[in-house]
């Protein structure tokens, strides 16, 4: 082929050593006892497992759903039954659990399979994204974004890109997939191209690996489709990065920020793609991947298809790994690769590589030397970085600085710390600084969320408290026109003595001692009334100004309205005020109490100040005993919680 | 006259130099109402960098009068939630010293939220009463809840409860939120690296 | 064996800080072995008193600082230093003239501003400048081209120690051109300045090493080396012609050695590529305008310096455009 190709940013050329792991075909891992499948595979949120403990399930059968495409749909990979669904270690950079449905296989391998879309080249596009989805297929090139959501975008996309790349040292997978399933990628590839309405594909692979472009161009001949190119690409570091390979196949640079669709192009790495081939074409969820395991000390080095949630070490000693030659163990290549020190963790859909290397051969990180500012790192760079700058900045944490330098643009690709004389592990600094500022960015937006809040409730107070000052004098200039008024009429009627009445009112009052209730009831009543009056005039006036706040009073008329119905009907309520006193004085008694020792510095304060708490946890307790027996228990329970606080702090204390 | 100046050297330099800042001062006078600029007055660039978790910890009814407070003159060093990091972005905005947290007001703890243990709780809404950003959930006589996203871990409502059921909970590491550390100090001789001369 | 967990990139290329060190030491043999065939042993003798002296210091500052000492010596950082300004002094100079020089690149120029990677000056070129201004007589009396090689290395030996045997001296091309002194014949060899053309090309031909090898890039040198015969082309020594100017430029004093040894000083030299352009350019310009408008016949250093203090507003100015951006970030 005779197609141009373009120069890729930087880079570097570090040994292949991809020759140990392609002497054998890609062999079958067989099916292990227990596979523990975790429900975050992919980048987005987790699915949720959908399948309860003791269920069998089906090889193939969904067992952990969701209802984004942000998020992907995981699979049992074999038959059996569900014998947990917990926390299990996951495959992860961080070494933490994640929540994961555990199978124990019964050796049937029964298969559930979706219906298969023999046609799918009459299907439309959302049926086949809906496939896709459902299968759970994630980009299997290393960062398991998945896959319909990357190829629903809504761009007009032109040209897939099928990234044959594999530029990381070591990993064979995708090569051994080129060479032994040729006519399946070229198929997916078509698929690919009918399902985005793409005219062409530019199918990338790198010129170290000519056993697998032979493949793919005798199945293109065969299969005589004039829009599918392969296109040889030189050997660098990292040609296979997606915005790296468009950049070498058609010179164009996917913007910043922006995504590949931008420019019409979507691509897709070749396992990926298979995937979702498979999915659509056979019906098969996307419950295995070949993995290469390669290293000094794997004693046969090989590419294995294997059941996702097969154990490691499984793969370890099917492969006659070597324990104790084993330095480390590196999930990917040696670029961006993470290491685990758990054999006992699962293979997931991105597991593309277990790279078991000796001492020797890649050898722990020396101590990092100062900076000499000789500029390979950003000679290596693929985005035009200026690594030595971040690096700078990230040391004395300016994040702003890290921002105007594009710390963002940065691809973790590992070329810099690679170059590096110096041995500063550049790549980490980076990570570490976008985890800052995010967070920090996060942390302003929180921030600035609870002032709002904080703004809302302080106004909201203060104007509670206007109202009831408005209504404060309302009811005195109310009074006072009252008495005015009174005293006119008194002073038309017959003289009476003003004092005579107020005695004759207390008296009616003491005697009436029955009556109380009903007046109570009926001040409740009025109360309620006069809350209603006020709600409604609160909601017109709303409406008015058409305000959001509509609804909220709109409820609340209708809840007074309902109140008032109830007071109504039963106006015999009854006052909890005597309930409620004493516990409030006890909290006001409390209160001072705490104040007085309000800095509790040394153990001993402390002690003291739970012991103080301690007794008055006991005297609420039996005062509550005689008064609201309802709530003796959780005075009770607050006595236990105390004592026990009280005895770790002693026992703190007495360390 | 001119040639009185001109003849006297003093006087000459003299008139140079006062006719000199007449004019300067009148060009900077001008321009400085000219091109007079509203910034943002230095309380709300004070307020917008403290964590507004409205804990008063740091002796002031909130975030916004220990601003104003700062604004006047107060120290820097009384924001246990924004800790070090606060301490050093006013410093960079006052264009004043770093000082270490003032430990009378208490420490920089790990970020916490508030939980109620919900069957011990008695439906006092003491609680609703003292969190500064209505992150509590509830009404009299029944049981209260913490809307987690919106809790600040202020810690205020955890000494009204009158049964002790609020706990201050630390928010534990998880595959959302971990990500990867800076490189150990230890692993880094360099010439400036401190603490070891 | 316990499994390591460390973070990726988990291979290393081939390229460590004293491996660098350790070629550019390499390159500047040609360029030493040009020095000694013209100038005699002298050049060793500095050679083997500024080594001495910059580890000694290096060492010593090292421990003073709480450093370990071991660990940054085999970065073979002082070594070069040591070499690059034994390079730079003129053959048979007293030895306390190279003990101060070294004394001073390593103490301080390099070290109170906080070791490598910190300096902001390149400090075989403070020392160097310090040394001139400060020991005028000393620092030009350079030994005439082919006159001392009979000298053995005992005799320079002796010179160097104790002036009691007398070095042929005589003022270097560059200066003869200033001073307006000494036949065309004596000032212009076949190539450039008379002896020193040998000298240059067995430079440029250790600098070229280095470029293979990676470990600097063209942009600095070759800008610097374009400038300098830009600036002799369009203002020549009226005795000289505008070709033989060029040439002159080019192939005489420090000029290749400053280009492929000097400028290309990672550490206080600008280090974004366009920068680097900017950088050599600005350097090529000042050496000819300080060689022929200035006072001092020969002005690598004090243009490198110059602009060493220009180089971080430079890499500012300079910013690649990032992937994926229209435009260049300023």
């Amino acid at each position: 082929m005779s197609d141009i190709i373009f120069k890729l940013t930087g880079g570097v050329h570090p040994p292949q050593n991809k020759h140990q792991s392609t002497q054998r075909p890609i062999a079958a891992a067989g099916i292990p006892n227990t596979l523990v499948i975790p429900m975050s595979q992919h980048l987005g949120p987790p699915s949720k497992p959908i399948v309860a403990v003791g269920d069998r399930v089906l090889k193939g059968q969904c067992i952990g759903a969701t209802d984004t495409l942000k998020s992907a749909f995981v699979h049992a990979s074999t038959s059996g039954t569900v014998v947990a669904i917990e926390e299990r270690p996951h495959n992860h950079a961080s070494g933490l659990p994640a929540l994961s449905v555990v199978i124990e296989s019964d050796g049937r391998d029964e298969w559930q399979l979706m219906p298969a879309i023999k046609d799918w080249h009459l299907a439309d596009r959302d049926t086949l994204l809906q496939r896709i989805h459902e299968a759970g297929v994630i980009g299997m090139g290393g960062a398991g974004f998945p896959a319909a959501s990357k190829l629903s975008t809504d761009k007009n996309i032109h040209t897939l890109v099928m990234n044959g790349a594999e530029c990381e040292p070591y990993i064979t997978a995708d090569q051994m997939l080129m060479t032994e399933r040729a006519e399946e990628i070229i198929l997916s590839c078509e698929l690919l191209m009918h399902l985005l309405g793409a005219e062409k594909t530019l199918f990338g692979i790198e010129d170290n690996k000519p056993e697998a472009i032979a493949a793919v161009n005798a199945a293109l001949i065969e299969r005589g489709n004039d829009n599918i190119k392969v296109i040889v690409v030189p050997t660098v570091y990292p040609s296979g990065g997606s915005k790296q390979l468009i950049q070498i196949l058609t010179g164009k640079e996917v913007p910043s920020p922006g995504h590949s669709s931008d420019l019409g192009i979507i691509m897709q790495n070749v396992a990926t793609a298979v995937a979702a081939y498979r999915a659509i074409a056979l019906g098969e969820a996307s419950i295995s991947r070949i993995t290469t395991l390669s290293g000094d000390a794997i004693g046969e080095p090989q590419n294995i298809e294997v059941l996702i949630g097969t154990p490691l070490s499984q793969l370890l000693e099917q492969c006659q790994w070597q324990p104790a030659r084993a330095d480390r163990i590196v999930i990917g290549g040696p670029m961006m690769g993470y290491t685990i020190t758990d054999t006992s963790l699962p293979v997931i859909k991105t597991t593309n590589c277990l790279l078991v290397p000796t001492r020797e051969e890649l050898p722990p990180p020396p101590p990092a030397q100062a900076c000499i500012r000789c500029g390979l790192c950003a000679e290596a760079c693929p985005v035009s970085l200026l690594p030595q700058q971040l690096y700078w900045f990230s040391r004395a944490g300016e994040h702003d600085k890290l921002q105007d330098h594009n710390l963002f643009d940065c691809i973790e690709c590992g070329a810099c710390s690679y170059s590096c004389p110096s041995n500063i592990p550049l790549v980490q600094y980076y990570r570490a600084s976008k985890a800052e500022i995010r967070q920090a960015q996060a942390d302003t937006e929180k921030a600035e969320h609870a002032k709002q809040r904080f703004e809302a409730r302080q106004a909201r107070l203060q104007r509670l408290e206007e109202e009831k000052v408005a209504q404060r004098a309302a009811r005195a200039a109310a009074a006072k026109k009252r008495a005015e008024e009174a005293a006119t009429a008194s002073a038309k009627k017959d003289e009476v003595d003003p004092i005579q009445a107020a005695i004759e009112r207390a008296k009616s009052k003491r005697a009436g001692g029955n009556t109380a209730a009903t007046n109570e009831s009926v001040n409740q009543v009025t109360k309620l009334e006069k809350r209603l009056t006020a709600a409604k005039i609160k909601l017109a006036s709303a409406e008015t100004v058409d305000s959001d706040k509509v609804p909220v009073l709109q409820e609340a008329v209708d809840k007074l309205t309902q109140q008032l119905a109830e007071a109504k009907a039963n106006p015999v309520t009854t006052s909890h005020d005597a309930a409620v006193d004493p516990v409030q004085a006890a909290i006001e008694r409390a209160k001072a109490k705490r104040a007085g020792n309000a800095a509790p510095a040394s153990p001993a304060d402390e002690i003291a100040k739970l012991e103080k708490r301690l007794a008055s946890a006991i005297q609420k307790r039996d005062m509550a005993r005689d008064s609201m027996p309802d709530k003796l228990e959780a005075f009770e329970s607050a006595v236990a919680t105390l004592e026990e606080k009280l005895a770790a702090a002693k026992a703190k204390a007495g360390e | 006259m001119i040639e009185f100046i001109t003849a006297n050297p003093l006087l000459a330099a003299l008139f140079a130099l006062v006719g000199l800042s007449l004019i300067f001062g009148a060009v900077l006078g001008f321009a400085s109402e000219r091109f007079k600029t509203e910034g943002d007055p230095i309380t709300d660039q004070i307020c917008d960098l403290l964590p507004q978790t409205q804990c008063g910890q740091c002796g002031y009814p909130g975030c916004r009068p220990y601003a104003e407070a700062i604004a006047e003159g107060e120290r820097i060093n009384r924001c246990p939630p924004g800790g070090e990091a606060t301490i050093q972005a006013l410093a960079n905005l006052l264009d004043t010293e770093v000082l270490p947290l003032d430990e009378d007001v208490g420490e920089e703890k790990p970020k916490s939220v508030a939980v109620i243990r919900e069957d011990e709780c008695i439906g006092c809404t003491k609680c609703i009463q003292a969190c500064p950003v209505d992150a509590i959930l509830g009404s009299a006589k029944h049981m209260h809840t913490v809307i987690a996203s919106e809790c600040t871990g202020c810690d205020l409502c955890v000494e009204p409860c009158p049964v002790d059921c609020i706990d201050m909970v630390e928010i534990p590491v998880t595959l959302k939120n971990w990500h990867w550390q800076n490189p150990a100090k230890a692993n880094d001789i360099i010439a400036t690296d401190g603490g070891q001369a | 064996m316990a499994l390591l967990n460390v973070t990726s990139p988990h291979a290393h290329g081939p390229l460590s800080t004293a491996t660098v060190m350790q070629l550019v030491l390499l390159a500047t043999v040609p360029g030493i072995a040009a020095l000694v065939w013209i100038f005699g042993a002298g050049v060793l003798v500095n050679l083997a008193i500024s080594a001495a002296v910059s580890l000694a210091c290096e060492a010593a500052i090292l421990k003073v600082r709480g450093r370990p000492v071991g660990f940054y010596l085999k970065d073979y950082s002082a070594l070069v230093t040591a070499i690059l300004l034994g390079i730079a002094l003129p053959p048979y100079a007293p030895w306390w003239v190279v003990a101060i020089g070294a004394c001073f690149a390593i103490g301080v120029a390099k070290q109170l501003y906080g070791g490598l990677g910190y300096n902001p000056f390149n400090p075989a070129m403070a020392a160097y400048v310090v040394l001139l201004i400060s020991l005028p007589v000393q620092m030009t009396q350079w030994g005439a081209p082919f006159s001392n090689p009979a000298m053995g290395l005992g005799d320079a030996l002796a010179s160097n120690l104790f002036g009691s045997v007398d070095a042929v001296t005589s003022a270097t091309p560059l200066d003869a051109l200033k001073q307006g002194i000494g036949e065309a014949g004596q000032t212009f060899g076949s190539l450039g300045g008379f002896g020193w053309e040998w000298i240059n090309l067995a430079f440029l031909a250790g600098g070229l090493y280095l470029l293979w090898r990676g470990i600097f890039t063209w942009h600095a040198p070759i800008s610097m080396l374009i400038a300098l015969a830009v600036m002799a082309f369009l203002f020549p020594n009226e005795a000289q012609g505008r070709i033989h100017s060029v040439l002159f430029h080019l192939f005489s004093g420090a000029t290749m050695f400053g280009a492929f040894f000097i400028i290309t000083d990672p550490v206080s030299s600008a280090t974004t590529p366009r920068g680097k352009i900017v950088f050599g350019a600005l350097i090529g310009v000042l050496i000819y305008a300080i060689r022929h408008w200035g006072n001092y016949p020969d002005a690598v250093a004090f243009a490198v310096m110059l602009l060493n203090l220009a180089a971080p507003f430079i890499d500012q100015y300079t910013q690649p455009r990032t992937f994926g951006h229209r435009g260049a970030r300023s």
